[in-house]
């Protein structure tokens, strides 16, 4: 021990150390591992998407997936970041995109629809972090205007057909054939059908009956690729929130929301209040987007408080457009409106610093 | 009682990877006699102090090299008796800072005025006080604070409540652990002068409970002290003066305050054993003891330093080091300072030497902050550090002052859990930075 | 339908006299008080809004030459005539209206002055001053991380190889990048200026070297070549006095040995 002391220690090489600001060390969380679980908690929703509705929804979400991590891969060359296109968000937005769609839509407009995703509501805006509203929100939005009837043309699930065809309109068997709709390439048996949501504005009180409403879980229903499954939606959004990638507030509080209005509303209109609720919360986009959507982080509020009310307005405006807008569906559109409001919910929300006072506006008691 | 239970937690906080089992049961060595020491001369926040020595004076150790420069300030004493050379230090921040070197003469002979006191308890509080200025004595936990001005409070300040920071909550760090276990008598004696001087009658010595030898030994040797130990919950940054006050007292010190607006002093257990040094033996601070560990260290270790000693000879001490290390660290691994020499020396409130490898240090990049909101959950003063730090690279100073940055105490949960590996604090540090220099010139 | 029209036009003219009336009055009770000077000195300046000072408009730029913000050099659009009668309004002797550009005076970039570590973290160079320094082997050099560039509000400034170099033809001289610089390496020096140099480290010559080739060490040979008084030596460190700038002949007749002392249009001609 003397004699080591003797000799003076020195660094092999001093310029390669490096400073940066404290802390130095990191917890290892990392943006890809959180987009990776993400996709890892979809994939029940898809792989039941690809079940019933055959190898198109696997096309289609092919087709958005390759289209949105391209498109990112080419901006961020464009742009000088060569390295964000592997984070995951793209792959996320291209996945959550096809499962907005149905099974009939072509690639191209796939396609199109990753253009307005990736370029239009995310890249322009700055990418990553800087976007205002959900992307894969946009895209939807932005294809049900430029194609109204194709995004309203579903096909129907492998067993739907035999078993409750109450979906299928007496037109649309005999359709194709004599009128070919030119953007409907592979429709199953030439056959569309009608989702749930529609169906109930023309009536149809049958469709509130239990086997229906199994029917409207585990997704044997028409509608889009991702969105039938509420059971595998509700399982990979329960798991994010037991790994902590989501948080339950948001979730709770659209779903529960939606629960409370219908329930009134079912209530206030002599309908039966449990099958009339559950048909409301299982079908349309609903468990998709509280779970998914409506929980991104980029443009959702962070303060918790914040993601209560933002779930909420989701729900009452969900609501109101399923129930007097001329849209069946209002998932999307409340789910955009609320993105527009989160920087004035936090701004509301926000937690008080530690060692501050609410500011008292009154005087104080005497 | 001796012991009681923590009943107020403070929201966030982090639970990093302590590695402390690398030294919490490495006894403390001291370092032999080196034949140089660089003493800075300003190891306090506050006024530098002015030399009263000159080139090639010839010194005792513990003699007095530098007086206070002012109200808030300390002085500064010689680690060892030798020759006094002045020089100008350049510090790793690259600025230059006054500094003695002494060249030891190797009689290690203590100065003529040192003055022990055993029978304190007979002085007036003044008077101790006085004794504590004139030894040094500062902050040794890392804010190096002028410990005897944090004992002269103003008029209309009441303090009741004096707690002892015994939680070391920084990952790596081990010297307070290992002081508790092995000088409780001291440190229970600096904490009994330090409420002297305050005159409070409620110490509460506050320890995290993966230390729960410390615990056991002074809240066994505390029965009849009057000092209360209170096992921590195990949670980064517990050591930080706020939530330490808080979950002691659930007391909230007000923003931009201090502890002594809610009636409180927090003294590091290191700081009131070297009050009692100071008093009871009327020895100058010029040494403390220091954790020097890492996985580059070959043998990590806890070593009682003076102060003067240069990382080189520290790492000398634990047998060198086996690699490069990416980062070389004054201080632990979340509030630490990045060193770019290891001609560097260690300063009174020097608590470790850390060394990390490349993969352990974390590699900030320039990601765009993805609004998830962990850097939310984690923040002991509940503010958003994630929202802030685009606020302030966009250079919207205003709003980061109306969002609170000032807030901020730099502890570093934010960026550790980060998954864009953001540079939060530096980003705080520079909003910090502006606004304060824009409120200053506002005046 | 003549009543009609008559009607018309009479409401819209009742209308208009009313609102007429109330911003007039609003005019008067919301007037914000300012010096008399903003006015004269707004009329002389040409009115564009261009923003070549570097300000938000030609009243803005008004109000900084009255509170003392801005020389009456800023504006680069401005008639000599114009800067004159500024100038007086003001109270500025005439040399305030020299035309000044910025200088990075540092010459050590990447390959001639070393970092003594790697730096993690912001790219700024106000941030990363923060950090050691910057963790630059000299403390008061360039450290090429583009806060100034990024300040310029007319591209200027480059950074090439890790230094800031201002291209004068670009620069208006609005005195943005002399705040941005945390090393206050950035002078606005007159544009007619031929010779700089490029340091501004004020160490000992020696301990200069160390961390940088193109440093001033203070051997006083461009002083000693100049004029009397167009280079001053302050302690290790040679500066150009601009009051009584030297000729660009200085640079080959000193024989600088480590190449800090430059020509201004060599920073041109690299450009």
């Amino acid at each position: 021990m003397a004699d080591d002391i003797k000799t003076e220690v020195r660094l092999p090489d001093p310029s390669k150390l490096l400073v940066s600001s404290s802390p130095h060390a990191h917890g290892g969380d990392s943006v890809r591992r959180i987009m990776l679980l993400v996709v890892l908690a979809l994939l029940p929703s898809c792989a039941m998407g690809v079940y019933y509705f055959g190898l198109d929804a696997l096309r289609v979400l092919l087709a958005c997936v390759i289209s949105c991590v391209a498109l990112e891969w080419a901006c961020g060359r464009l742009m000088g970041n060569h390295d964000d296109w592997k984070d995951g968000s793209a792959l996320i937005t291209g996945l959550l995109l096809g499962m907005c769609l149905s099974s009939t839509t072509p690639w191209w407009v796939c396609s199109i629809g990753a253009v307005l995703a990736i370029i239009f509501a995310k890249q322009l805006y700055g990418g990553l972090g800087y976007n205002p509203f959900n992307p894969a929100l946009v895209a939807r939005i932005g294809l049900m205007i430029a194609f109204p009837k194709l995004m309203t043309t579903w096909a129907p699930t492998r067993t739907m057909a035999a078993e409750h065809s109450s979906f299928i309109p007496p037109e649309s068997l005999s359709t194709l054939a004599s009128h070919p709709v030119t953007f409907v390439h592979s429709v199953v048996d030439g056959v569309t059908c009608a989702t749930p949501l529609t169906e109930i504005r023309h009536g149809g009180a049958d469709l509130l009956s239990w086997p229906h409403l199994w029917d409207y879980a585990i997704g044997n229903v028409g509608g889009c690729i991702g969105e039938t499954s509420a059971v595998a939606l509700a399982l990979g959004g329960l798991f994010l929130i037991c790994i902590k990638v989501i948080k339950w507030q948001t979730p709770a509080a659209y779903i529960g929301t939606v629960a409370v209005i219908s329930a009134i509303a079912q209530l206030c209109t002599g309908k039966p209040v449990l099958s009339g609720t559950l048909f409301q919360i299982l079908t349309g986009g609903l468990v998709l987007g509280a779970f998914f959507m409506a929980t991104d982080y980029v443009t959702s509020p962070i303060s918790k408080m914040g993601k209560i009310v933002s779930g909420i307005g989701c729900g009452v405006i969900t609501c109101v457009i399923r129930n007097w807008g001329s849209y069946p569906e209002g998932v999307m559109f409340s789910i955009v409106l609320m993105n527009s409001l989160a920087p004035l919910i936090d701004r509301f929300t926000a937690r008080l610093p530690f060692g501050h006072q609410k500011p008292v506006k009154e005087a104080t008691a005497k | 009682m001796a012991l009681e239970h923590e009943h107020f937690f403070f929201r966030g906080g982090i639970h990093p990877h302590g590695h402390k089992e690398l030294t919490s049961s490495s006894p403390i060595q001291t370092a032999p006699l080196l034949d140089k020491y660089y003493v800075i001369l300003q190891q306090h926040i506050g006024a530098p102090p002015n030399l009263v020595v000159k080139d090639k004076d010839l010194v005792k150790k513990g003699q007095m090299l530098a007086e206070p420069g002012g109200f808030v300030s300390a002085p500064v004493h010689a680690p060892t008796s030798g020759e006094v050379k002045l020089l100008d230090w350049h510090s790793s921040s690259g600025v230059k800072l006054p500094a003695v070197q002494i060249d030891a003469d190797g009689a290690d002979e203590w100065a003529p005025d040192i003055h022990p006191c055993p029978d304190w308890e007979n002085r007036e509080p003044a008077k101790l006080r006085e004794k504590i200025a004139r030894a040094g004595v500062v902050g040794m936990g890392g804010a190096a604070f002028p410990t005897a001005v944090k004992l002269s409070p103003p008029p209309n300040k009441k303090i009741d409540v004096l707690i002892l920071n015994g939680a070391e909550c920084e990952p790596y760090l081990t010297a307070d652990h290992r002081l508790m276990l092995e000088s409780p008598e001291k440190i229970l004696q600096g904490a009994a002068i330090l409420a002297k001087v305050l005159g409070v009658k409620t110490v509460l010595l506050g320890i995290e409970q993966n230390k729960p030898d410390a615990i056991a030994k002074l809240s066994g040797l505390a029965k009849s002290g009057g000092v209360t130990v209170v096992p921590l919950r195990v949670m980064y940054p517990q050591g930080a003066e706020k939530q330490l006050i808080f979950a002691l007292t659930g007391r909230k010190v007000p923003a931009g305050g201090l502890p002594m607006d809610v009636g409180c002093v927090v003294q590091n257990v290191g700081t009131a054993a070297a009050v009692a040094d100071a008093v009871v033996e009327g020895k100058p601070l010029i040494e403390r003891v220091t954790t020097i560990t890492g996985s580059p260290v070959v043998r990590p270790g806890n070593w009682r330093l003076r102060i003067g000693t240069t990382l080189a000879e520290a790492l000398t001490l634990v047998g060198g080091i086996k690699s490069q290390p990416a980062k070389l660290l004054l201080g632990g691994p979340m509030m630490g300072h990045a060193q770019t020499s290891l001609d560097t020396p260690v300063a009174k409130n020097s608590s470790g030497i850390l060394l990390l490898s490349h993969d352990e240090v974390a590699q900030y990049g320039s990601q765009a902050c993805i609004r998830c909101g962990r850097c939310v959950d984690v923040c002991p003063m509940s503010l958003m550090p994630g929202p802030l730090s685009v606020m302030i690279e966009s250079e919207r100073f205003e709003l980061a002052d109306y969002a609170h940055a000032t807030d901020c105490v730099e502890c570093g949960c934010c960026a550790y859990v980060c998954p864009s590996l953001r540079p939060l604090v530096q980003h705080l540090r520079r909003g910090k930075a502006e606004i304060i220099a824009k409120r200053k010139k506002g005046k | 339908m003549l009543n009609l029209m008559l009607l018309s036009v009479g409401v819209i003219a009742l209308m208009a006299a009313l609102l007429g009336l109330v911003i007039g009055f609003a005019a008067r009770a919301f007037a914000v008080e300012q010096d008399p000077r903003v006015e004269e000195v707004a009329e002389n300046l040409p009115g564009a809004n261009c923003g070549g000072c570097g300000f938000a408009g030609c009243a803005d730029l008004a109000k900084a030459l009255v509170g003392g913000m801005a020389s009456p050099a800023a504006c680069p659009v401005c008639s000599a005539i114009a800067r004159g009668k500024i100038s007086e309004i003001l109270g500025l002797a005439a040399n305030a209206v020299v035309k000044q550009v910025a200088l990075v005076r540092c010459g050590g970039g990447s390959g001639k002055a070393a970092f003594k570590t790697g730096y993690n973290g912001v790219s700024d160079c106000k941030s990363a001053t923060l950090v050691a320094s910057g963790a630059k082997g000299c403390n008061y050099g360039c450290l090429g991380l583009g806060t100034c560039a990024r300040a310029c509000p007319f591209g200027a400034i480059e950074i090439s190889d890790g230094l800031a170099i201002v291209h004068p033809r670009l620069c208006v001289g609005c005195g943005k990048c002399v705040e941005a610089c945390p090393k206050k390496l950035i002078k606005l020096v007159p544009e007619s200026a031929e010779v700089h140099v490029l340091c501004n480290s004020p160490e000992k010559g020696p301990a200069k070297k160390k961390v940088c080739e193109v440093a001033c060490i203070g051997c006083r040979k461009c002083a000693k070549a100049a004029e009397e008084g167009q280079i001053h030596i302050n302690g290790f460190l040679a500066e150009v006095n601009y009051g009584n700038p030297p000729l660009a002949g200085l640079v080959g007749a000193a024989g600088c040995p480590t190449g800090c002392l430059a020509r201004a249009k060599q920073r041109e001609e690299t450009a």
